[in-house]
């Protein structure tokens, strides 16, 4: 089914990879200059960095390629990272002595102007904007 | 230490002004709702030229500077900015309506955050 494929990146898609897209390569590239630079400082924030950074490069790559399994696939990732967003945040005002060191998602992503607070809905709301390319309207 | 420091102020003031006159357009362009044309893309290619010279001069000042920078740093954000808006202008071409305009939207955003840290890197901040 070709036109499911062109689905997820179409129209406002097109401009939600290009986000996801920035975040994919941000992430990855703080966690990575992280963990090769100075991998002891902050242990479990650089871990917690390069979940980030596999969470936007999947979202990315599913939104890219399309089809039902790569829309399962986003979901999950969307819910992980609104998950993470959401526990990190917290975790970093609650127990600042856990994070010497900022993540992507510290402070609900305040470094990056809250963007990736909202990303995850933006996210979630493409996903169920484009359910019936997936999913016949019939079936619910 | 002053603000602007960075490399060159002009390099950085020039880049920084360009890339924000993209940002502004393109604002302009999503408000009317109309698609880039000749104008956009001559501006796009002059932020492109200054930021390629960034790039080049921030290189240079790099290899001479006995300063602790970090270069893999440095040198990535350098070439994120060269990189950003050629592949946000043609990511935008396929979809010739708001959403593509909101791309390059993306782009310009994407590059000025990156150049506004790009001092904060020269004068020694981590990723």
């Amino acid at each position: 089914m070709p036109e499911d494929r062109a689905g997820l990146a179409a129209g406002w898609g097109r401009t939600l990879v290009a986000v996801y897209a920035v975040f994919a390569v941000a992430a990855t590239g703080r966690s990575l200059t992280q963990l090769l630079l100075h991998a002891e400082r902050a242990p479990l924030a650089y871990s917690l960095s390069l979940l980030a950074a596999v969470v936007y490069v999947v979202a990315t790559g599913c939104l890219l390629r399309g089809g039902e399994r790569a829309w399962r696939l986003a979901v999950a990732a969307c819910t992980v990272e609104l998950a993470g967003v959401l526990v990190v945040g917290v975790l970093s005002l609650t127990m600042p002595g856990w994070f010497p060191d900022r993540t992507v998602w510290s402070h609900f992503g305040q470094g990056y102007g809250f963007l990736p607070l909202a990303l995850p809905f933006a996210g979630l709301a493409w996903l169920w904007h484009t359910r019936t390319l997936v999913r016949p309207v019939t079936a619910g | 230490m002053p603000p602007l420091s960075a490399v060159n102020v002009w390099v950085l003031l020039v880049a920084v002004v360009l890339v924000g006159a993209v940002l502004v357009s393109t604002v302009v362009l999503l408000v009317r709702d109309e698609s880039p044309g000749d104008p956009s893309y001559a501006l796009m290619a002059a932020a492109e030229v200054a930021l390629l010279v960034q790039a080049a001069w921030g290189i240079t000042a790099l290899v001479r500077t006995d300063r602790d920078v970090s270069a893999v740093i440095f040198v990535g954000y350098l070439a994120a900015v060269v990189v950003a808006l050629p592949l946000g202008a043609f990511w935008s071409l396929a979809e010739r309506n708001r959403a593509g305009t909101a791309v390059l939207l993306v782009a310009a955003a994407t590059v000025l955050a990156l150049e506004l840290r790009l001092d904060a890197i020269w004068d020694g901040a981590g990723a």
